[in-house]
């Protein structure tokens, strides 16, 4: 049979179209290219065009902009925010188990903190520990100091903290279990309490708060000019540590320029690179979130633990497992110093626990000791001898004899301080 | 095949039924095929085996899945048979769903071209991108079709073995069960809209090649490529530009209130690879020999 060949006679003509075969050909391949073409520029481009009006606001010194973030009251708000975390992680002690250790290394930081036990996700002080790595999109909602929400959005997945009055309730819903306690109403803003508080450690308020609080003689405090975050004007307030041995280069925070909210929070160490923390709101709403948000009760069929305040992990304990990123997690520990340059002090915790955890702190120095010193480095001083681990921003010192020292601090200064 | 339709079709070339005319044919020549009445079949055997086996598994009490194992959902099964909806999309939209979409829309060219029945269909008056256009709404419909299959056999079995009732959304919220199914047909809605670009990308396969099978291979095989490539963090910066990547964001829309941001990611995506490889199919078909 003939060839079937595409022919004016039943090809719509294009307007182009009056050229050879090939060119014909060329023109019609081009529509594809262009269209991926087009598309990969708009994906390059408004980025950048978003990014370059940079908001006009009236100037505003330093003093007064930490004035109104101490000063700011905002009840009600909900919104969006991403962390991103990394601390550089191999030595991480929070349920990194050695295992899972070298996918940690890989990146795959998430996973390794997933790769713990099951059952002891659902509670809030397990999820905490896998905020410190990754990347992870938050939902937050609050009323007043009484009703808070505060969800972290997974794949098909969501673990959900919701305190209503002296509820408080936490829900996973890849294993449907539910998490409860009950904190009393006067104890709402105690140190001890579990939830939302402390999750609110992840947030761009407390996050500044903390950063602020330790803002004295040893600190340096500058407005940065202006930036826009999450849609709205914010002043950008800059926090560097003046003393040599911090690890810690600089805290930015951007400060909405109306409510005095903090929006945006980044931590940057001295040695450079990407934020260590990087926590901003990328969608926030100041109008009041529906009462029926902080609504909870547990679903059919799910899992419920009940938590009773005897039960409730002290915040030492709680502390030595989590990333240490934040000394003051640590407060069931001795520290040494103040502000900017503390280090915390404390003993190896004992037991059989010890093996999973990664460090497998100091004492099976035999058969470990290999393993030990791939990933610290060792050192000697008037303490005897121990092996120093780094991450990007903080430095542990485990001595020989099962101390423990770690700070946002040089290695040099963890020597100097370890007796 | 359909050239009889054609014909008829193309002699009242003039009327605006006449598109519709050429999209019908093709649609009923998709669907009159065994392989995939086959595949549909297989598509609704799935809620089945996974309905049956969570039934069997928790028949003495206590809920699967509470270790937070198996595909997202199939902890709440147990309590409400819609959640067998999302399970059982959660469960094929992986690899199920669009290796039937590669199949058909790998075939849809190519197919004709091995049987030889491509050069009738172009002696009709009707023009290469009409019938590429048929072609193409023909593997959307059979999207959609594949999905609402998935969806509607696992609500049957869903109610069959399990309570139905109010829905526990993933943030923890109750709402009612009429607007638990609203929700799951709006699911059913976007995975079948993420279904599209896949569905271009194997029409543009299918231009290439004059064997069918080695179409339906090679779309099947880009799909387990680009989900492997899915997987690796090292390979974190390209991810977000690979059609599987926001596939699960469907679950988003049991959020309260619903997460939008990674839904319209991919649809936005889809209609990106489905733009792309449709003018490519289209460059392609539109200027090549047909001589099969």
């Amino acid at each position: 049979m003939a060839r079937n060949e595409p022919t004016q006679a039943v090809e719509e003509t294009l307007g182009t179209d009056t050229g050879s075969p090939a060119r014909r050909k060329a023109v019609r391949y081009a529509v594809p290219v262009a269209i991926a073409g087009v598309a990969a520029a708009t994906i390059g481009l408004v980025p950048a065009l978003a990014k370059s009006g940079d908001p006009d606001l009236p100037k505003i010194t330093a003093e007064d902009l930490i004035a109104k973030v101490a000063q700011s009251d905002v009840q009600q708000v909900s919104g969006t925010v991403k962390v991103t975390t990394d601390l550089g992680l191999p030595t991480l002690p929070g349920g990194a188990s050695l295992g899972s250790l070298g996918e940690g290394m890989a990146k795959g930081g998430k996973e390794g903190a997933k790769g713990g036990s099951p059952d002891a996700t659902t509670s809030p002080q397990a999820k905490l520990a896998e905020l410190a790595s990754g990347s992870h999109t938050l939902r937050v909602a609050a009323d007043g100091p009484d009703k808070q929400r505060l969800s972290i959005v997974e794949q098909a997945a969501e673990y959900s903290v919701v305190r209503n009055g002296d509820q408080e309730w936490a829900y996973d819903s890849a294993t449907n279990t539910v998490h409860h306690s009950t904190a009393p109403r006067d104890a709402a803003d105690a140190k001890h309490g579990t939830g939302p508080r402390e999750f609110k450690d992840a947030s761009p308020q407390e996050l500044a708060k903390k950063a602020l609080a330790a803002a004295d003689g040893t600190t340096s405090v500058t407005v940065d000019g202006t930036a826009k975050v999450a849609g709205r004007d914010a002043y950008q307030l800059v926090v560097k540590p003046k003393a040599d041995e911090s690890t810690i280069g600089a805290v930015r925070i951007a400060v909405d320029a109306k409510t005095g909210l903090p929006l945006k929070f980044t931590l940057t160490p001295k040695s450079g690179g990407k934020a260590v923390v990087d926590a901003a709101f990328t969608k926030v709403d100041f109008g009041k979130p529906a009462a029926s948000t902080f609504d909870f009760t547990p679903p059919k069929g799910a899992k419920v633990t009940e938590d009773k305040s005897e039960n409730r992990a002290p915040e030492g304990k709680g502390g030595s497992h989590q990333d240490g990123a934040l000394t003051d997690g640590l407060s069931g520990a001795n520290v040494i110093g103040k502000s900017w340059t503390s280090i915390a002090e404390f003993k190896a915790p004992a037991g059989t626990d010890r093996g999973s955890k990664g460090g497998s702190l100091g004492k099976n120095a035999g058969a470990a000791g290999s393993l030990l010193d791939s990933l610290g480095t060792k050192v000697s001083g008037s303490f005897g001898s121990g092996h120093v681990f780094s991450t990007r921003l903080v430095n542990v010192l485990v001595t020989d004899d099962g101390k423990v020292y770690a700070g946002a601090v040089t290695k040099e200064a963890l020597v100097k301080a370890a007796k | 095949m359909s050239q009889a339709d054609v014909v008829v079709g193309g002699a009242r070339a003039a009327s605006p039924l006449w598109q519709l005319s050429l999209f019908r044919s093709e649609v009923t020549s998709v669907f009159r095929r065994w392989r995939t009445i086959a595949l549909l079949g297989v598509l609704a055997a799935v809620p089945v085996l996974v309905g049956v086996a969570v039934k069997i598994e928790t028949g003495g009490g206590g809920a699967a899945g509470h270790d937070g194992a198996g595909p997202a959902f199939i902890s709440q099964v147990t309590n409400n048979g819609l959640f067998l909806v999302f399970t059982s999309l959660a469960a094929t939209l992986p690899f199920f769903l669009p290796m039937a979409i590669g199949v058909v829309a790998g075939d849809s060219v190519a197919g004709e071209a091995h049987a030889g029945t491509l050069r009738y269909l172009l002696v009709a008056p009707a023009g290469r991108t009409r019938l590429l256009c048929a072609k193409y709404a023909s593997t959307l419909v059979f999207c959609l079709a594949a999905t609402l299959v998935v969806a509607v056999s696992a609500l049957a079995v869903g109610a069959l073995l399990f309570p139905l009732g109010d829905v526990t959304l993933i943030s923890g919220t109750d709402v009612s069960f009429g607007e638990g199914l609203l929700r799951a047909l709006a699911i059913a809605g976007v995975v079948a809209l993420s279904l599209i670009g896949i569905a271009a990308l194997g029409l543009f396969v299918s231009t290439l090649t004059n064997s069918g099978i080695a179409a339906m291979a090679t779309t099947v095989g880009l799909l387990i490529t680009v989900q492997i490539m899915d997987q690796f963090p090292q390979l974190h910066a390209v991810q977000p530009y690979l059609f599987p990547h926001y596939w699960l964001s469907f679950a988003d829309l049991l959020r309260a209130p619903v997460y939008w941001d990674q839904l319209l990611d991919n649809a936005r995506l889809q209609a990106l690879y489905a733009a792309v490889f449709f003018s490519a199919a289209w460059a392609r078909f539109t200027s090549r020999d047909v001589t099969s």
